[in-house]
């Protein structure tokens, strides 16, 4: 114990870590969530009723660690992926084959992405039913829609990563529907796949899409949702 | 003006003028948390550990639960794009086979870009629409009314939808109609017909979206086979 606290107060230690230990009084409790980047975005106390499992049954909180799960996977399965045909396909192969527990990140990635959909399509439920759009909170329900869609985009975009016959058919379906957008449709769809028919430019367009540019927005937006969680008067 | 108008900010000096720049403070006379007048009373407890330890655990039972599923089941790989060789059916990703489901028997621009685009401004606008903030039951006040409305919104629905054989939504429209006039026809005091009588009107809007949603996308996963047709999954 005597060398935990001699260390504690050492120069190096004290630059780097703004919290002393042993935690003991409210005010220590304080100190965690203001001395620290990651804590900081909630408010040092909360209601108790508010934090309860019946409450939200933790839903917005569960797609958030998903989205989590999914940036730490997808990041993983990067090193191993290549956008080209016939590459794409093959990598998949190499991580069944290949890769150590290749085929157990690309799970965790295949299933974390079905759950965040449903997780954050329950999490809008219980907002609904529990009437918690309601003012101020009208423009966070707003952002929670486009996350929604963002998620959806993102799913999609992903699932032709693969190159394989699942993958290029189900998009495919859905591209078909760009079609039908009055006026602009066949642009749009061109514009979406780099061409009239789903090839080398469409797999590089959804692998920006998917690994950069929804990414990025839905972070953001997330961002947003949290502080605006806060500035509307934390949980309804 | 009888009123005295009173100044939206109180603006304070620091003490501490020799120090440069001189700070200011602005206090806004009302909290800046706005509607701090409608927060709900309660107990307030430390957000640390009390809410961090069950992130912390949330975390941890997210990460078993995709863990565990990962280990069980694996991602399906099918054989190498081939856009010679069309699957039958093609089917889209799950979370968009309702709206495959939809252009089954709606005309595209009708199943493909109208119906969903109005579903997500109807999603967007449900704040800023005063009878889902107020969320009264929906048999609070002039029944009779109400009845006449419900019933020719579902007729309409219902007569829209029948000549496109779209059944997979008149069915479950016709069966929460039956839900929603229950406490209409057999009005109580007590008891679960008594607690459907409260249910406000964008409850039953949201419950029939989300059903219809539901059946469409089951339907789509399961129900459907080559060319589109029906089939049993277990067959
Ligand atoms: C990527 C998807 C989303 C994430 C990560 C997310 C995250 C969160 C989190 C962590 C909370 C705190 C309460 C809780 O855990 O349930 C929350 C609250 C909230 N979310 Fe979301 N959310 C998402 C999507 C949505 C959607 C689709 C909607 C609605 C259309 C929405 C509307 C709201 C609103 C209005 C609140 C405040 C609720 C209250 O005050 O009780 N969010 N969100």
């Amino acid at each position: 114990m005597k060398i935990w606290q001699k260390l504690q107060d050492t120069v190096a230690w004290r630059s780097i870590f703004r919290t002393r230990l042993p935690i003991k009084t409210n005010l220590d409790r304080s100190l965690v969530i203001f001395n620290s980047l990651t804590m900081h975005i909630h408010p040092v106390k909360v209601r108790e009723l508010a934090i309860s499992f019946s409450y939200t049954f933790y839903l917005g909180m569960i797609s958030f660690f998903l989205f989590v799960i999914l940036v730490v996977t997808g990041v993983l399965l990067m090193l191993y992926y290549q956008p080209a045909i016939p590459n794409a396909y093959e990598n998949m192969k190499d991580l069944e084959y290949v890769v150590s527990n290749g085929l157990f990140l690309r799970n965790m990635h295949r299933w974390a992405a079905h759950l965040m959909v449903i997780t954050a399509f329950l999490h809008m439920l219980r907002v609904f039913y529990k009437g918690a759009y309601r003012p101020p909170r009208q423009f966070n329900w707003a952002v929670g829609v486009i996350l929604l869609i963002l998620t959806l985009l993102l799913s999609y975009t992903g699932y032709l990563l693969p190159y394989d016959q699942l993958a290029y058919w189900a998009v495919t379906v859905g591209a078909n529907i760009a079609k039908y957008v009055p006026v602009t449709g066949e642009q749009f769809r061109f514009l979406l796949l780099g061409g009239n028919q789903i090839g080398e430019y469409t797999l590089v367009r959804f692998y920006v899409l998917h690994c950069v540019i929804l990414p990025l927005a839905l972070t953001g937006l997330v961002a947003l949702h949290f502080w605006r969680i806060r500035k509307d008067g934390g949980l309804h | 003006m009888t009123v005295e108008e009173k100044p939206t900010h109180l603006v304070e000096e620091s003490s501490d003028s020799q120090e440069t720049p001189r700070r200011i403070a602005v206090f806004p006379q009302r909290l800046p948390v706005r509607f701090e007048d409608q927060k709900k009373p309660g107990k307030l407890v430390m957000t640390f550990p009390n809410l961090v330890i069950r992130e912390v655990i949330c975390l941890q039972l997210v990460v078993i639960v995709v863990a565990l599923m990962s280990l069980v089941f694996d991602a399906p790989l099918e054989e190498l794009a081939n856009p010679q060789h069309t699957p039958n059916p093609a089917k889209a990703p799950w979370y968009f086979l309702g709206i495959q489901e939809l252009l089954h028997s709606f005309p595209p621009i009708v199943a493909g870009v109208i119906i969903p685009t109005l579903a997500v401004v109807g999603l967007v606008v449900i704040p800023y629409v005063n009878i889902n903030v107020k969320r009264e039951g929906l048999w609070l006040r002039d029944r009779n009314r109400t009845v006449i409305i419900l019933s020719a919104v579902v007729i309409l629905t219902a007569g829209v939808c029948v000549p496109f054989h779209a059944y997979s939504i008149v069915i479950p429209s016709l069966l929460l109609y039956g839900l929603a006039v229950i406490p209409y026809l057999f009005p109580r005091d007590s008891g679960w017909i008594n607690w459907l009588g409260y249910r406000s009107l964008s409850d039953w809007i949201m419950t029939w979206f989300v059903v219809v949603v539901t059946v469409l996308t089951i339907i789509g996963t399961y129900f459907r086979g080559p060319a589109w047709s029906w089939i049993w999954p277990w067959k």
